[in-house]
């Protein structure tokens, strides 16, 4: 079995496993790392979203070869009840979600669009989030979360 | 109208009267804390906050000392299934009287052991004190008192103006776990020695098993056991990539008998008034003077069968050890489900325990139960291992129960002012329940797969003092002089249906919405007004009038731009609603905005009673707009999201909430007001902006085009 190199949540991982598994199945078959949840196992859902560098990428969709030598980073590695990521702070201020299961892909894609757009109108919330689903309807206030995350840190 | 939860004879709420040994319901410690074990499960919904700020609330201690546990047939009290919005009333009510009873006993203890009258002794975050500064607490006195005995009617709760914390917005217990990703949901749990399984379902519908090759799978590594009784197939591993891949396998060396022939997609209407169904008359009523009528006026109304589509597949652990078993689940119904697997594997209840863990959002009864099941029969195979098991996406949306199809017909007879004399409305529709545990057979679905199959089970629906079935606010609220209301249940059911969020009530609505809004329009007359006019319920009159204020009834005409309005009292006892949906479009609708008033009583916390409302209301906007099971023939096609749309972050329309407080009023579930009242609110918009009526749900583009084709 192959070893793969890649950094999880700014931690070195190796992993021996077939490279063509899946990244979610690695993650939370063999690394028990819980983050990225199972939706749909086919890209439609979002549920499985992790950070490839900067990029929101749905896990179930990603080949273990291809994260080789790069930073992967779950819900795990956003922040901590300790060191909350602004975007963690601002869904508890804004009680953002219903059930929650959606939540860990969509703050990871609420994350990706801060780096690459650091004070995103409501409709660039809305487009970044669009491959995100939510059954419960927690959508708006969800919007509404990342602005204000944003807005935190813009005030620093 | 009853305003009140249902009282035993002895005074007590009901399901305190049920469960009457306080022990089972709260215990304290010498440490501070207090625990609370409601029979009531978190659905996503919020209830478990609602009911710590009760406890706290009642007993006078801080919210954070409150340490909610898991429903569990081990221990909790039965307060049956946690559905039809009846949570917050019925656990609600009783851990409030639980509560009050503990408090009272333990100041009767507080009052000897100090030596001053009860009476004279105040609680404040679980200290009790008296005169002349002497105090003691729960947590001290925890281990003297007993709370192993049984609730008397003798302590009443106080009254509301003494809560401090029930009806103020409190933020979720459960929500930061979810935020930091601390595993709360039962996909993420790992037990010591954890299996994965799969079970293997025909993609057609209820093919039988013929043959199994199952070499394929076995030759897999890390399969552990491949587990078969009759079309009942499932494989068991160390982890779910070997799994998954044996299932591929086992599919692959599979024969499957010819499927049932599914009823046509395109032509609902017909199947369901075609098939054989059982007629009942719901509800009559006379006119006292019967007024002339000048016309009659007919439309039908129907909706699609609708997939719960819960975001995460349904998923349960189970363990044996020996002739007992242990199971973990998302189910609503710890105890309804332990008696459905005890009818399946022919064991007494004793042996089995179920116990709940939080799963995706559930909106009725989806496949919860259906893989508790699964994983009982495949964990049968490795004795002493718990095995987890979780369906595929695809087995989600195509085998879990579906909310039914209906076809409603109303017609009404106008005087010669266009006023409503007579009102007959009939529904055709499978019956909306087929919930586990409430029969003599089992509603699993690997019950019906097994070597000795039970019989499939036909849904039912639930009586109309409990609500109804396909009959849900079919009686209309409005001061009509007569009316007729017919429910239609069919006695086959070549698709799986069950309870989906508002039953019938959904359908109902739109049609009764729709038809009144027609009504109005046919006199001239605005549909607030018309509505108005005929509701007598101050309470209905408020949530209709608050959202037409908040809304600006009614906005200006713009071209391309409609605005239309729904209302109903959700199963004509519960939660108010009325919405105002502001829409847009031309060839496609979008929903701009959607202004919401509500009543629930009591909110107890107002904002998670807003987050509710407010999710429905945006998942009625997707009902609406976007979703339909499909099948062929041979199989349910809507497998996947591509398949099965929902709405996106892009669709989702601005949503104003108004909470109308009641402090004084018992609460009831907000879960399922908005389904029905924003889903007539789109189709009398589309009415508005296009004057077209659509009356076949989802309104999409083609439904358009076929309600064009019919005004031409
Ligand atoms: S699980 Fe990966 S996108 Fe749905
Ligand atoms: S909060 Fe339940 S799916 Fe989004």
């Amino acid at each position: 079995m192959p070893s793969i190199r890649f950094r999880l949540n700014g931690v070195d991982t190796n992993v021996d496993a077939d490279p063509d598994r899946s990244l979610l199945d690695v993650l939370r078959g063999s690394l028990a790392v819980t983050g990225a949840h199972f939706g749909c196992g086919a890209g439609e859902c979002g549920a499985c979203n992790v950070l490839i560098g900067d990029r929101a990428i749905a896990s179930c969709d990603t080949p273990l070869w291809s994260v080789a030598g790069k930073d992967v980073t779950t819900l795990e590695g956003l922040g901590t009840a300790k060191r909350p990521h602004p975007l963690q702070r601002a869904f508890i201020a804004e009680q953002a979600l219903q059930c929650g299961y959606c939540v860990s892909g969509i703050l990871i894609s609420a994350a990706a669009l801060l780096k690459r757009n650091p004070s995103p109108s409501s409709s660039e919330v809305k487009e970044a989030l669009d491959g995100n689903l939510c059954r419960c309807g927690s959508h708006n206030r969800m919007v509404r979360a990342v602005l204000r995350a944003a807005a935190e840190m813009a005030a620093g | 109208m009853n305003q009140q939860a249902p009282s035993s004879a002895a005074g007590l709420p009901v399901n305190l009267a049920a469960n009457p040994k306080l022990s089972s319901w709260l215990k304290f410690s010498a440490d501070g804390e207090v625990t609370v074990s409601p029979g009531k499960v978190e659905i996503g919904q919020g209830i478990v906050t609602a009911l710590a700020q009760i406890a706290a609330d009642e007993l006078d201690v801080e919210i954070s000392r409150v340490r909610m546990v898991r429903a569990s047939t081990a221990m909790s009290p039965n307060e049956g299934v946690t559905s039809g919005s009846l949570s917050i009333q019925q656990s609600g009510r009783a851990l409030r009287h639980a509560c009050a009873e503990a408090r009272h006993i333990f100041l009767t203890a507080a009052s000897d052991r100090l030596g001053v009258a009860a009476d004279a002794l105040s609680i404040q975050d679980g200290t009790i004190s008296g005169p002349g500064n002497v105090t003691t607490s729960y947590w001290e006195l925890a281990d003297d008192v007993v709370l192993d005995r049984d609730a008397t009617a003798a302590v009443m709760p106080k009254p509301v103006a003494q809560r401090t914390l029930a009806g103020r917005s409190t933020q979720r217990l459960d929500i930061p776990d979810k935020v930091f990703s601390c595993p709360r949901f039962i996909h993420d749990q790992v037990l010591p020695g954890m299996l994965h399984g799969r079970v293997m379902r025909p993609d057609t519908a209820r093919a039988k098993l013929l043959e199994l090759k199952e070499d394929g799978a076995r030759a897999i590594a890390g399969v552990v056991a491949i587990a078969r009784d009759g079309s009942f197939t499932g494989v068991v591993g160390e982890t779910e990539h070997c799994v998954e891949a044996a299932l591929k396998a086992l599919q692959k060396g599979a024969t499957w008998s010819q499927a049932e022939t599914l009823p046509d997609e395109n032509d609902l209407a017909s199947f369901l008034k075609a098939e054989p169904s059982e007629p009942v008359v719901i509800d009559e009523r006379a006119a006292s003077m019967p007024r002339v009528k000048s016309r009659t006026i007919a439309r039908q109304y129907s909706r699609p069968y609708l997939a719960h589509a819960s975001i995460a597949p349904s998923c349960a652990i189970a363990q044996w050890d020996a002739d007992k078993v242990r199971v973990w689940t998302h189910s609503q119904g710890v105890y309804l489900l332990r008696a459905d697997l005890a009818l399946v594997l022919k064991l007494p209840i004793e042996n089995i325990t179920v116990e709940h863990m939080e799963g995706a959002g559930c909106y009725g009864h989806n496949a919860a139960d259906d893989v508790a099941l699964d994983a009982v029969l495949l964990a049968r195979a490795v004795p002493g291992r718990p095995v987890r098991v979780q369906w595929s996406r695809q087995d989600e949306m195509t085998q879990a129960p579906f909310g039914a199809a209906m076809v409603i017909e109303i017609e009404a007879d106008l005087d010669a002012a266009g006023e409503v004399v007579d009102w007959r409305h009939s529904v055709w529709s499978n019956g909306h329940a087929a919930r586990p545990g409430r029969a003599a057979q089992p509603a699993l679905l690997a019950a019906f797969e097994l070597e000795k199959p039970f019989p499939r089970m036909i849904s039912s629906n639930p009586p109309q003092a409990n609500g109804g079935g396909a009959d849900r606010n079919a009686i209309p609220l409005y001061d009509f002089p007569a009316w007729r209301i017919a429910s239609h249940r069919l006695l086959t059911m070549p698709v799986r249906t069950s309870a989906l969020r508002t039953l019938g009530a959904h359908g109902n609505v739109f049609a009764i919405e729709s038809f009144l809004d027609e009504i109005a329009a046919g006199r001239n007359e605005d549909p607030v007004a018309f509505r108005l006019r005929h509701l007598r319920d101050e309470r209905a009159r408020d949530v209709i009038r608050s959202a037409a204020t908040r809304a600006g009834w009614k906005p200006e005409r713009r071209p391309g731009v409609g605005h239309g309005i729904g209302f109903a009292r959700y199963k004509n006892t519960g939660a108010y609603c009325a919405a105002i949906a502001e829409v847009e479009g031309d060839q496609d609708i979008r929903v701009m905005k959607l202004t919401l008033a509500a009543d629930v009583g009591e909110a107890i916390n107002p904002d998670g009673v807003a987050n509710q409302i407010e999710g429905g209301a945006i998942q009625a906007v997707s009902w609406a707009l976007k979703e339909r099971v499909r099948f062929d023939q041979q199989r349910i096609t809507s497998a996947s999201w591509s398949d099965y749309p929902i709405l996106r972050f892009s669709e989702v329309p601005d949503v104003e909430v108004e909470v109308i407080q009641r402090s004084d009023l018992d609460p009831v579930g907000a879960g399922e007001a908005a389904h029905g009242p924003v889903t007539a609110a789109i189709a009398n918009a589309v009415f508005d902006c296009l004057g077209l009526r659509i009356r076949n749900l989802p309104i999409t583009r083609d439904s358009l085009i076929a309600a064009m084709e019919l005004n031409k």
